[in-house]
């Protein structure tokens, strides 16, 4: 095992390969031994940095030095300069969006991006090989596991993950060690646990990151589960459209079996524990864990009513325990440094950190971990930099499907399971959307509601019809069709399928709507009413003008127009014929003279 | 199947190896050298070489060597310099890769500098 002088890490998470992340990795393997520099540099593919955005991301160690959007013709510059040479190549080092600052010397901490946040879900992503398990071995890996089972009882474990407060990261919040305890209470020959990674809200891609970035975390963490409610055999439901989770998490597991982390008599204490990985084919509701069950079962992915409740009886008819994978990535940490170093991160009800999704109209879309109790503020703006273009903000979406649309307003809110309900959202799984004044929060909700159509199981009505009249309603108000009534419909209908659904995704599915129509009742009232998009985002309800006083009959538009909607004679103010007119916006674009307007 | 004790050394030199980039360089030992076009003409890169195969043979942890460009006094490469932590910079002059061994066992390792080696005792020559 060779000690190198400099490592060149280069991301391989789901973004940056994307974005050509592999290309680079070759190249610069490339570039290094064309150089005579193998011997002395190494190149490490790891999993996301979390600053997307910036993609593809390189960082040169021992410097620390952070190159973003690197394309695969920069690899030499850096090679020969930085590597062989000591010369950062500072025109290709990350640029802040805040200050346009470019600077070679600042660490990963000092960028703002980084500096708030509070890394321990996260903590080996973007540090570590992840298809190397001497690397999260190296990372003090493997060693809670190690402290559990050779010198903690069960009892002692999960008093343990009950005093640290940690509270499931899937959606729902529930204790966790409750969860432990109930399944450990269970009687049974057999028991499981599993992992739920099946992480389908639109927007949401920390579980995967994780499982990309850090996959002995998760293995360790079920390992530690198992003892503890007394399992021996766990499952990894993720989802086969996420390739390289499910590459990486089995080459984990063989590697963990290798070493025997996993199989039979770990440590020698008699514990034996094994792993197995299936494949979900990506339908969002086999995300709820009953669902879930059946579809490992290799019965069809459908929801069934509770109690009785997995703990009780769950896959294979026996007591099963399912936590989400940022769940999972939370407990290695809390037995090897205690509950009570935990507990003291967040707030009183909501302990630690949790990582959210950052995307939409923002700066810095990318992966982020705050401490709980963080002000929705910090992360939009501090973290993320803000909406891009100087455009306003308008509404922030958490909770996915399941959640809502908090307003300017309500920014100040910190962020937890209870103040993001009080709020009128939901914390979710950790999908952060941002939305900035071009957005439409009617076509916002109509967008969730989509979705929800889309994936509903149909196998109860109050969801499976229920939903679609909503999602007619709104399809009917964005086209200009709104009637009055139609507001009091909507809840209505919300109310019935809440009261009624049979799981967790119809209960949820009217909140975006719910949610738009408590803070945006306006924008709903400007469609209806006054068949006005305020936004200017609804096609249907566009009007583009031209203002005979300013237009100078110069034609530009006419040849612009897609549709041949405009006519005028050379020097003479032209005209929009209404009908004709697609709404594609390429007159105004076009116009110099500042003639056009769009109502 | 492995043992407490061989995952334990897992631990450890895995952690030698890539601690360079989890550290905090305020507390890591560095070995800087001079490494542009004049220092490489005058065989700094050899001298690079050696430092690293001390340390790997060593297996010293907290160490990192890094390259820097031109220092200004082409005359004196290859230049290295010796950075620990809460002591002062100790640069040496005329470096060559038999000298390495040298430095590593009695600054690097030891702690202290290996006077006549350095641009103090060569200015005074
Ligand atoms: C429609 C629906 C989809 C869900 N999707 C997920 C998911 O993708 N990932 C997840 O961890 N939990 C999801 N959940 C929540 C799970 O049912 C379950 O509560 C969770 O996995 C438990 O783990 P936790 O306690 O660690 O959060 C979903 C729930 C519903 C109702
Ligand atoms: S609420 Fe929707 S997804 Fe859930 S069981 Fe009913 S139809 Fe299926
Ligand atoms: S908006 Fe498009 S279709 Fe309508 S008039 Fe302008 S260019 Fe023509
Ligand atoms: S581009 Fe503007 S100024 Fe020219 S004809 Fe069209 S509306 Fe008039
Ligand atoms: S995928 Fe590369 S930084 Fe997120």
């Amino acid at each position: 095992m060779d000690i190198y002088r400099a490592h060149v890490l280069v991301c391989g998470g789901t973004g940056c390969s994307s974005s050509g992340s592999a290309t680079l990795i070759e190249r610069f393997n490339e570039q290094i031994a064309a150089h005579g520099l193998d011997k002395e540099v190494k190149v490490i593919r790891t999993g996301c940095f979390g600053l997307c955005e910036a993609g593809p991301v390189v960082i040169v160690y021992p410097d620390g030095t952070f190159y973003s959007h690197v394309k695969a013709e920069d690899v030499d510059e850096i090679v020969s300069e930085h590597l062989l040479k000591g010369r950062k190549v500072e025109h290709l080092v990350y640029v802040e969006h805040a200050t346009h600052e470019q600077n070679a010397e600042k660490k990963l901490d000092d960028i703002n991006f980084y500096k708030h946040q509070h890394r321990i879900a996260l903590r080996n992503c973007g540090v570590i090989d992840p298809e190397n398990i001497d690397e999260y071995l190296a990372m003090d890996g493997y060693k809670a596991l190690e402290k559990a089972l050779t010198t903690m009882t069960r009892e002692e474990v999960i008093d343990e993950v009950l005093k640290s407060g940690l509270r499931g990261r899937g959606g729902g919040g529930f204790p966790t060690g409750l969860k432990w305890k109930f399944t450990y209470q269970s009687q049974a020959d057999q028991k499981y646990v599993a992992c739920n990674a099946d992480e389908g809200d639109p927007g949401a891609f920390m579980d995967r990151s994780i499982l990309e970035g850090d996959p002995h975390a998760i293995i360790e963490a079920m390992a530690i589960a198992g003892y503890a409610i007394g399992a021996s055999q766990g499952y990894i439901y993720v989802r086969a459209e996420y390739p390289i989770a499910v590459k990486r998490l089995s080459i984990a597991i063989d590697q963990a079996r290798e070493y025997g982390l996993l199989g039979e008599n770990i440590f020698e204490t008699g514990f034996n524990f094994d792993l197995n990985i299936r494949l979900g084919a990506g339908a969002f509701v086999c995300g709820e864990e009953t669902a879930l069950m059946h579809s490992i079962e290799g019965k069809r992915g459908e929801p069934t009513a509770r109690p009785p409740f997995p703990a009780v009886k769950g896959l294979f008819e026996k007591p099963t325990m399912l936590n989400n994978v940022e769940t999972y990535a939370n407990v290695a940490q809390i037995i090897l440094h205690g509950a009570d170093w935990y507990a003291a991160m967040g707030t009183e009800k909501s302990k630690g950190t949790k990582v959210f999704a950052l995307g939409g109209k923002i700066n810095n879309t990318g992966l982020v971990e705050i401490e709980m109790g963080t002000p929705l503020r910090k992360i939009i703006y501090d973290i993320g930099g803000g909406c891009p273009n100087g455009k306003k903000f308008k509404a922030v979406q958490t909770g996915g499907p399941s959640g809502g649309c908090l307003p300017e307003s309500l920014l100040d809110t910190p962020v937890d399971y209870d103040n993001l309900i009080a709020a009128g959202s939901m914390m979710g799984s950790g999908g952060m959307i941002v939305m900035d004044e071009d957005n439409c929060m009617v076509d916002i909700a109509r967008f969730y509601l989509d979705f929800i159509v889309d994936e509903s199981c149909g196998k109860c009505a109050p969801c499976r019809i229920g939903t679609k009249r909503m999602k007619e309603i709104l399809d009917r108000i964005v086209e200009g069709k709104g009637e009055e009534g139609d507001i009091e419909k909507l809840e209505a209908l919300a109310e019935t399928i809440k009261a009624t659904a049979l799981c967790g995704l119809g209960n949820t599915a009217p909140n975006p709507v719910l949610s738009t129509l408590k803070f945006f009742r306006d924008e709903y009232e400007a469609h209806i009413y006054e068949k006005r998009c305020p936004a200017h985002h609804c096609r249907s309800l566009l009007q583009f003008k031209i203002d005979p006083a300013k237009c100078k009959g110069c034609t530009a538009c006419a040849r612009a127009c897609p549709a041949d909607a405009i006519t005028g004679t050379v020097k003479q103010p032209h005209v929009i014929d209404v009908k004709k007119c697609l709404k594609c916006g390429s007159c105004m674009e076009k116009c110099r003279f500042g003639a056009i307007s769009r109502e | 199947m492995k043992s407490l004790a061989e995952l334990e050394a897992i631990r450890k030199a895995t952690l030698n190896r890539i601690n360079l980039r989890t550290e905090d360089d305020s507390e890591a030992t560095r070995v800087v050298v001079g490494m542009a076009t004049c220092g490489i003409a005058a065989g700094a890169r050899p001298v690079m070489l050696s430092f690293m195969d001390e340390i790997n043979k060593r297996q010293l942890s907290n160490v990192t060597v890094s390259q820097t460009g031109c220092i200004g006094m082409c005359r004196l490469e290859p230049m290295v310099d010796v950075i620990v932590p809460g002591k002062e910079k100790v640069t040496y002059v005329h470096v060559k890769p038999e000298m390495v061994p040298r430095i590593v066992a009695e600054h690097v390792v030891n702690g202290r500098p290996v006077a006549e080696y350095t641009i103090g005792a060569a200015e005074n020559e």
